[in-house]
């Protein structure tokens, strides 16, 4: 429940920006690096922009950011997923061997080279870390869907003569929901911290746009001057991560007591 | 020597479970040497008080009431260490599943002689040379080296006795025995069954024998205690209880197994399935089914009688199209089935339905039972929704379900309820042959006993012809008209039911017959004074 | 069984040469080619052409690919495009430090995670048990740099015990070398141990509920003896590969934590050249690491085998 509240609260932030900003995200407001005052809450940045502000401008990217590759992770890894348990045969010992291909090798050093050769753009880190990520969707979903498709009730169905597509949507993602629910949250916490990382490094959201990452990043060298503002953005992406978290364990537990119990 | 009075075991509930009441009020007493049977069905308790009396609660429950005395100690109260020198020194265990109770990296002598060596009484070798003898008096293979193997290397049967040598090592007065053959095959539980009690009458021990199989603790108990939903309903001497039930509920459990042997009505319609020759494998390396052929009229029950991994599984997925055969022909009405089950059209498909051994996972949890049992219907006969409604309510009604379940779904329904809903699942498609694949083996005794019933009014009713897999030859002869012996992928024997089960027999079918345990105490002595019938090494 | 780790080996070098390929084919994927990437602005279509002919870019990928693996195995990684240093020469040092910082870090979290993970699971549901699990709860949803900033003001800006910035050199001592890398050791630490020991805690406590823990209770095996005899054996493989896995973890962790503590290491090596679209320097850094990572997952691999007795004796 606090995880639920912790992202609704952070997805108003993002969505409300605007609004809820008492500052635009690129004026200047004041002197650099003004301590933080009832005007501007968490003090001002290197240039004197209110910290606060751009947290809540910055949280549209990094959120959206991370939404937009788990989704494409998602319908990627789905796809092959599903694919690959069904048709079963080559298809899946051609997929799954790739797979276990790109798994057995690091993701930050592939996404890595990948950005050194196509240079820092977004889409690129996108498409990328879709990819990368989708990877590890495809394990699960083809998991997911080969244990429900040897149940006896997918049997019965194929028995009856029912299309694939019946199948899939009736029998096997109905009971597939919850265990994909939590890997989506799961999987966000990855690209979420992933691309905060990245723009950490210098690697990921270029200026003038701002993500938190990035905001650790301008922000960092202050830190040896005892200004606390590095930790906002940087205590902002853990809180986040940690509300996700908290509902990814929480649906953990009702899918291991299984929906007979949950009600 | 053990006094158990007034036992009372309850989970005490959070917010996701009920508390509920496990044991109640369940007295007993048990002398040195001797044997008392804890008989009941799942959830009659049985496993609960035979831990209980090793001073062991699964984690969730808590023994809330009464005593449970050994030697005059009060195992309730003792410290956790007084506790634990009690297992194993005074009561030992012998789990269901010797397979998982056995540890996997270490070897069986290691384990056998874990207790003794821990007690320190006496030398390694002269613990290793009483394993050895243990293993010797269990009949246990090349009983010298039988400890240097490891839990995987020896047969489920093995594994069983080398579970009760583990029990004995310690010299235990009391040895709890928790459905210790249930998992095994019948011919090989007339071995370990006669093994177990070789050694405790030779040992002199007493032992808490719990199981669901009146039958089985007849042969090794002196005293049978019944137990229901965690009371007690009897409780007398072995052959009071068997010849002279005083309480309804055990007339049921000792009638049930007389009444086995009631004649079953003879189908003489036309020839609907015809088998001839079919061999199928999963893999390339062994045949499961191998030339097997039968045959099946309208209105026949034909069991296909097997021990698990004779291929009557497999049988069965082969006719439905699951599987496709490698050769050999399958016609029904005369006409030829494709081996693939995408060849077949929806007619072929429509008239060949079947039931699982396990319910959980033949119905979708997601699903109510509308759209469960109301799908044939419309994916068959096309029907308008209230007309699906309407058919549902009628399947329910002729399972003897209420109609208020039609949107209820799975997890609300007991075992029997869901099994009778994979029928109407089955009947829904208005089908003329039924495959029952080992229907009642996950259900208690009555439950199963209640489902055969209704099975035989339906055949009655509409005519129906029945395929039904099973290894229990208890139930064949109760049911089935016709009967196919299967082992190892081949058909032993076949035929009429009377014939096929009375002399002369195949020597594999009497092995089986033979091996099913009899209501009656004096059994086992028969069976083994008879001797080993000779298929044994074939 | 050798069957089975002669398989996992084979495995293991399959993957070397596909990330190989890989981490080659992502030069491949540069729009333009490295001529125009090396020139830059000051590209005309002569010095273009030059440039194609001198990098050797007007023969085949394939053949390229082919030489460049050849070079690679014999150490020889080509020259850094933006200072033309020998791409070994300026890996080595780094590396070294790198491998200095991971190792420091590892003989800490290892020892210390796989204990801790061990108490919780035995303790379950105890007070240490519970307070260890939020800890690492909140250490796990942490990014790195949070952790290395927190630790940067109290430690260092605030009560200046550990310098803030790990500039280390090739000669500094190994007891100045220790105290400079305190703080990213300690990040690393912090981070690794936190995922370490919820991985080992759970598969802990996935053995203590199997039924042959429940008999060895119900043979009255005391506590330690059923830890010790019972439940590790069987323990031993699922925390081999949890130490294989966070190891992994650390080698790319570590790039983040460098740049925290401007640690003169290979992850920043990686990241400045990544920036600066130096090819030949990523490429030689990617097959470290990537050889690192493969070569730890497949250790672990072939220890799993090894311990599983079902696979040492067959039937």
């Amino acid at each position: 429940m606090i995880g639920l509240l912790i992202i609704t609260v952070n997805l108003v932030g993002a969505l409300g920006a605007p609004v809820l900003a008492p500052f635009p995200e690129a004026e200047i407001v004041g002197d650099a690096w003004a301590e933080p005052s009832p005007a501007f809450w968490m003090g001002l940045d290197n240039l004197g922009r209110d910290i606060f502000s751009r947290l809540l401008f910055g949280a549209r990217m990094s959120i959206g950011l991370s939404l937009m590759i788990t989704a494409l992770s998602f319908t990627i890894g789905i796809i092959t997923g599903f694919a690959a348990a069904i048709a079963k045969g080559w298809v899946d010992t051609l997929l799954s061997r790739l797979v276990d291909l790109m798994l057995a090798m690091p993701t930050l050093i592939f996404a890595f080279v990948v950005l050194s050769a196509l240079g820092t753009d977004l889409a690129v880190m996108v498409v990328t870390l879709a990819i990368l990520d989708g990877v590890k969707v495809f394990r699960v979903a083809r998991a997911l869907a080969m244990n429900i498709s040897a149940l006896e009730y997918v049997e019965v169905a194929r028995l009856r003569g029912e299309g694939l597509w019946w199948i899939i949507t009736r029998e096997v993602l109905p009971n597939a929901m919850l265990p994909l629910i939590a890997e989506f949250g799961l999987r966000f916490t990855f690209a979420f911290l992933f691309v905060a990382a990245l723009s950490f490094l210098g690697l990921g959201v270029q200026p003038p746009a701002a993500d938190w990452g990035s905001m650790v990043r301008d922000y960092r060298d202050v830190i040896a001057l005892d200004v606390p503002a590095p930790l906002f953005p940087a205590a902002a992406i853990a809180l986040m991560t940690i509300g996700v978290n908290f509902v990814v364990d929480w649906l953990a537990q009702i899918n291991t007591r299984g929906l007979g119990d949950a009600k | 020597m053990l006094q158990v009075d007034r036992l009372r075991i309850e989970t005490p509930g959070d917010k996701a479970h009920k508390a509920a009441v496990l044991v109640n009020d369940v007295s007993f007493t048990l002398c040195r040497g001797e044997v008392l049977g804890l008989i009941g069905e799942s959830g009659a308790g049985k496993s609960t008080i035979g831990l209980a009396v090793m001073g062991y609660t699964r984690p969730g429950c808590a023994i809330t009431g009464g005593q449970l005395l050994f030697d005059g100690r009060d195992i309730r109260t003792m410290s956790s260490e007084e506790r634990r020198a009690l297992r194993g020194r005074n009561v030992a265990y012998v789990a269901q599943s010797a397979a998982a109770s056995f540890n996997p990296s270490r070897t069986l002598m290691q384990q056998v002689c874990e207790i003794p060596q821990a007690l320190g009484l006496t030398s390694r070798a002269e613990d290793r040379a009483r394993a050895i003898a243990l293993f010797r008096e269990l009949d246990l293979p090349d009983p010298e080296h039988f400890g240097d193997r490891y839990p995987h290397q020896v047969s489920g049967g093995q594994l069983q006795r080398a579970m009760a040598a583990m029990a004995m090592a310690a010299r235990p007065d009391i040895i709890v025995f928790d459905e210790p053959t249930t998992a095994l095959d019948v011919t090989t539980q007339v071995e370990v069954l006669a093994s177990f009690r070789k050694l405790i009458r030779e040992h002199g021990t007493a032992a808490i024998y719990i199981t669901h199989d009146l039958a089985v603790v007849a042969q090794i108990a002196d005293d049978i205690m019944v137990l229901r939903h965690g009371n007690m309903v009897e409780h007398g001497l072995c052959d009071d209880i068997l010849q002279r039930p005083q309480q309804d509920y055990t007339r049921r459990l000792v009638a049930d197994r007389a009444q086995r042997d009631a004649a079953a009505t003879v189908g003489d319609g036309e020839t609907l399935l015809e088998v001839s020759n079919v061999t199928a494998s999963y893999s390339a390396l062994s045949r499961v089914v191998d030339d097997v052929s039968l045959s099946l009229k309208r209105g026949d029950t034909l069991a296909v009688v097997g021990e698990s991994g004779s291929g009557k599984s497999t049988m069965a997925r082969v006719i439905v199209g699951l599987l496709a055969r490698e050769s050999g022909e399958l016609r029904f009405e005369g006409k030829t089935l494709s081996p693939q089950l995408v060849d077949r059209s929806r007619e072929e498909r429509r008239r060949i339905q079947m039931i699982y051994q396990s319910p959980d996972v033949a119905l979708n949890p997601n699903q109510t039972l509308l759209e469960i049992i109301g799908r044939p219907v419309q994916f068959y006969f096309n029907r308008s929704r209230a007309q699906v409604r309407e058919r549902v309510l009628e399947l329910l009604r002729m399972m003897d379900l209420p109609e208020s379940f039609i949107d209820r779904r799975p997890s609300e329904l007991s075992g029997g309820q869901k099994q009778r809903v994979g029928i109407a699942r089955a009947l829904a498609a208005e089908p003329d042959l039924i495959i029952c694949d080992e229907i009642t083996s996950a259900l208690d005794q009555l439950v199963g006993e209640e489902l055969l019933k209704l099975l035989k009014q339906l055949q009655d009713r509409l005519g129906l012809a029945y395929l039904f897999i099973t290894h229990d030859i208890g139930t064949v002869r109760r049911i089935a008209n016709k009967v196919v012996v299967m082992r190892a992928g081949k058909l032993v024997a076949g035929g009429a039911t009377e014939t096929v089960f009375s002399p002369p027999m195949h020597p594999y079918t009497e092995l089986l017959l033979s091996s099913v345990p009899q209501m009656r105490s004096d059994w086992l002595d028969e069976v083994l004074a008879r001797g080993k019938p000779e298929s044994h090494a074939a | 069984m050798i069957r089975l780790v002669a398989l996992r080996l084979l495995f293991g070098v399959l993957t070397l040469w596909a990330a190989s390929a890989m981490i080659f084919g992502g030069t491949e994927l540069l729009p333009g080619d490295l001529a125009t990437a090396v020139l830059q602005n000051s590209a005309t279509p002569e010095n273009l052409a030059e440039m194609r002919s001198k990098l050797g870019l007007d023969r085949p990928p394939l053949v390229r690919y082919g030489e460049w693996l050849g070079r690679a195995a014999h150490g020889d990684l080509g020259v850094s495009l933006s200072n033309d240093r020998d791409v070994v020469e300026e890996i080595s040092p780094r590396l070294w430090n790198t491998f200095l910082l991971a190792l420091f870090a590892a003989l800490i979290a290892v020892p210390l995670s796989i204990c801790m993970g061990v108490l919780a699971a035995i303790y379950q549901g105890g007070i240490f048990d519970r307070a260890v699990n939020v800890i690492t709860l909140l250490t796990i949803s942490v990014p790195e740099y949070l952790i290395g900033y927190i630790l940067v003001k109290y430690l260092s800006v605030q009560y200046d015990l550990f310098p803030s910035l790990a500039n280390v050199s090739a000669d500094t001592g190994f007891g100045d070398r220790l105290w400079l890398t305190f703080l990213p050791m300690v990040t690393l630490v912090l981070v690794v141990v936190a995922h370490m020991m919820r991985m080992t805690r759970a598969s802990v406590l996935s053995i203590m509920a199997s039924p042959y823990i429940e008999m060895a209770i119900l043979k009255g095996v005391s506590k330690p003896r059923i830890v010790v005899l019972h439940a590790l054996p069987n323990a031993l493989a699922p925390i081999i590969s949890v130490v294989a896995l966070n190891l992994a973890y650390l080698i790319t962790g570590v790039v983040v934590v460098e740049a925290v503590f401007v640690y003169p290491g290979l992850g920043q090596l990686m990241v400045d050249a990544v920036s600066k679209h130096d090819l030949p320097v990523v490429q030689g850094c990617g097959l470290i690491f990537a050889g690192a990572f493969i070569l730890l997952n497949m250790i672990a691999d072939v220890l799993a085998i090894m311990s599983n007795p079902r696979l040492r004796r067959p039937r």
